[in-house]
């Protein structure tokens, strides 16, 4: 299909994004707030001639994903935190197979059945990879629906490229928002830089295996090792981030996904009020992490506040990049809480204010 | 000089690492020949599950993938969807089959999947060392039920044909063993209907084969099978339980 502009819900742009970039096989399980995405994918996949499978759990979605990446398709699943946790097993079969596949986690309230209010408290089990064994998944932050749509497409062509699972970690305010979308024309997807491992008909060629069970002394080991280089190389490549009005600012702020929208509203306005200025740095991935970037920006920035709905992931992250070289505070939401304009600009001033860094949960305020 | 017997050419160089006396290798080499009989072999796809039949991808001269614990229907399922005209079957053993992926053994047999499931139904769980199985016979000593199972604290035994022999889209299904030849012999021609019930499109089709665990039963092999014939055989009749060729068509009232 050709290029559209068209107004439309976060969650179903991915799906539509999805079917753009050439997937032809969805298999998930309803759990909201995703639903939209599987509703659309039962709808729109027949008519692109693929296959969607409502399958009886998470657990057998995922696997009918690695079975359908192990044929060659390009292919996808989603879910929220309770159902992803599911999915964990499957997804580390994948990476230990070096299979591609994309899935969204469109992150609830946790932990436990939690609620089902936006919230980014899957960050530690999407960044460490999240299942048993030593891999990594390439995470993607999107914070618009546009961006929705073009990291959907980026991240099949990036699981494509790596061999290995890609995700885009949204919320339930990115799924069930409304904003206009360019939606790219369709790609005619090439299945055949898969032929030589995809399994098929084994006619005329040597059979192919898939397995991640590697028992023999030392195979495992020097396995991972090859995973390892292709995640360092991941992390040469793929980072990717957005810088705001840091240059004058005097607290950078650093968020991601809903809460970098929150974020930004809150530079323009602190600025239009002319009180401190703030900056964004808005992780786009979240591994591979903007590591070096916001180490650079610790060089020459007194305050670094992190912006999130979860406690103190992020600012784990951004600590390690930070090494102490500046101090680095942290607003922190979680089961479901937003951060507003107002509470941003006011965590601003605390950060300037204390020599310490400071920790700020406002519920307890 | 004429050959009169030799290697299946679906089976790869590889010899098998089961113990001795052991079921699965058997089985794999019916599965073998039912594939050679009917003339699949490079469009077959195999799924190696996990227990001790987890290598069963090295026997083999055509594509694999090995599945996840219990999974192997599901990936299957992924597969068949992708690659309408390839040849599916699962090799799972009765803890990955009928207790981790109970759910997937019935969902795709329920969907009426076009692949094929070969059980290998050893009432224990061979590759963990001899713990009890969903199909440990009541009475039985493993090393999770020292005592023997009892009914009362570990429930029965599952039966799994007569469970899913219910479900409309289940095409084939039978219940053999590879105790003597001639159950030999009909387990290979089993594995062959429920291949052909996957060809002619007909639905999900699985083969249970009761199976001698010598290592795990604490047995000699001679032994285990004439175990099997009296104490299996009692509580797992072998047969046919559906086929759908040989029923009537149902008139549509
Ligand atoms: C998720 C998961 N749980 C447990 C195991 C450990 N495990 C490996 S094989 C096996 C049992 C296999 O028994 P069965 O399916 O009866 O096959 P057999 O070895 O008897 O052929 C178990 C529990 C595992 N690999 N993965
Ligand atoms: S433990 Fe049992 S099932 Fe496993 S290889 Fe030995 S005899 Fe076969």
């Amino acid at each position: 299909m050709a290029e559209e502009r068209l107004l439309m819900k976060g969650n179903e742009a991915i799906g539509e994004a999805a079917l753009r970039a050439g997937c032809r096989f969805y298999a998930g399980y309803p759990i909201t707030p995703q639903n939209e995405l599987t509703e659309y994918m039962s709808r729109r996949m027949p008519e692109e001639g693929g296959t969607f499978i409502q399958a009886e759990s998470e657990i057998a979605a995922i696997n009918m994903v690695y079975g359908a990446s192990a044929a060659g398709a390009r292919t996808m699943t989603s879910s929220s935190g309770p159902g992803i946790s599911l999915k964990q097993e499957g997804i580390s079969y994948l990476c230990g197979s070096e299979l591609p596949c994309f899935y969204a986690n469109i992150v609830r309230g946790g932990p436990g059945l939690g609620n089902i209010a936006p919230a980014q408290s899957d960050y530690f089990q999407s960044t460490r990879g999240g299942g048993h064994g030593d891999y990594r998944v390439v995470v993607f932050a999107p914070s618009t629906v546009q961006e929705l749509v073009d990291l959907t497409i980026l991240g099949f062509e990036v699981a494509d490229r790596y061999n290995n699972p890609s995700m885009i970690l949204g919320d339930g305010i990115l799924g069930q928002m409304m904003e206009p979308v360019v939606m790219r024309e369709s790609v005619t997807y090439d299945p055949s830089g898969k032929t030589g491992w995809a399994l098929g008909n084994s006619e005329g060629r040597e059979r192919h295996m898939i397995t991640s069970v590697r028992l023999a002394p030392g195979t495992l080991e020097r396995h991972n090792v090859h995973l390892r280089k292709k995640y360092l190389e991941i992390e040469a490549k793929e980072v990717r981030y957005e810088l705001y009005e840091v240059d004058d600012a005097d607290v950078v702020i650093i968020a991601y996904g809903t809460a970098a929208r929150v974020a930004k509203s809150a530079v323009t306005a602190a600025r239009e009020k002319g009180g401190i200025k703030l900056g964004l740095l808005r992780p786009i991935t979240l591994w591979p992490f903007p590591t070096d970037a916001i180490a650079d920006l610790a060089k020459n920035k007194q305050d670094i506040l992190v912006a999130e709905m979860s406690f103190g992931q992020l600012y784990e992250d951004v600590r390690l990049s930070v090494c102490g070289k500046a101090k680095v505070s942290l607003l922190a939401h979680t089961g479901g809480g937003l951060p507003t304009e107002d509470e941003i600009i006011e965590a601003a001033g605390k950060c300037v204010a204390s020599s310490e860094p400071v920790e700020i949960y406002p519920v307890l305020e | 000089m004429e050959k009169v017997f030799g290697k299946p050419e679906s089976l790869s160089d590889r010899p098998f690492t089961y113990c001795p006396g052991c079921a699965h290798s058997l089985v794999h080499r019916l599965t073998a020949e039912a594939i050679d009989d009917l003339g699949v072999m490079p469009r077959c796809i195999g799924v190696a599950s996990v227990g001790c039949s987890v290598f069963s991808d090295l026997y083999f001269n055509f594509d694999f993938i090995q599945a996840a614990h219990g999974r192997a229907p599901a990936v299957a399922t992924g597969i068949k969807r992708v690659k309408p005209d390839c040849v599916l079957f699962t090799h799972q053993g009765d803890g990955d089959l009928a207790s981790i992926g109970t759910a997937e053994l019935i969902h795709s047999a329920n969907r009426g999947e076009k692949i094929t499931i070969i059980f290998v139904n050893n009432a224990i769980y061979g590759m963990t060392g001899g713990q009890m199985a969903p199909t440990t016979l009541i009475g039985m000593k493993t090393t999770t039920s020292p005592l023997g199972r009892q009914a009362e604290v570990q429930g029965y035994p599952l039966r799994v044909c007569e469970l899913i022999r219910e479900l409309k889209g289940v095409a084939y299904l039978e219940r053999t063993a590879v105790n003597n030849p001639q159950n030999v012999l009909k387990t290979k021609r089993a594995l062959k209907k429920a291949f052909q019930a996957q060809l002619d499109g007909l639905g999900f089709s699985l083969v249970e084969v009761v199976s001698q665990c010598p290592t795990g039963w604490g047995m000699l092999p001679a032994d285990s099978l004439e175990w099997l014939e009296k104490e299996m055989g009692a509580y797992f009749p072998l047969g046919v339980f559906k086929d759908a060729k040989a029923e009537e068509p149902q008139e549509v009232a």
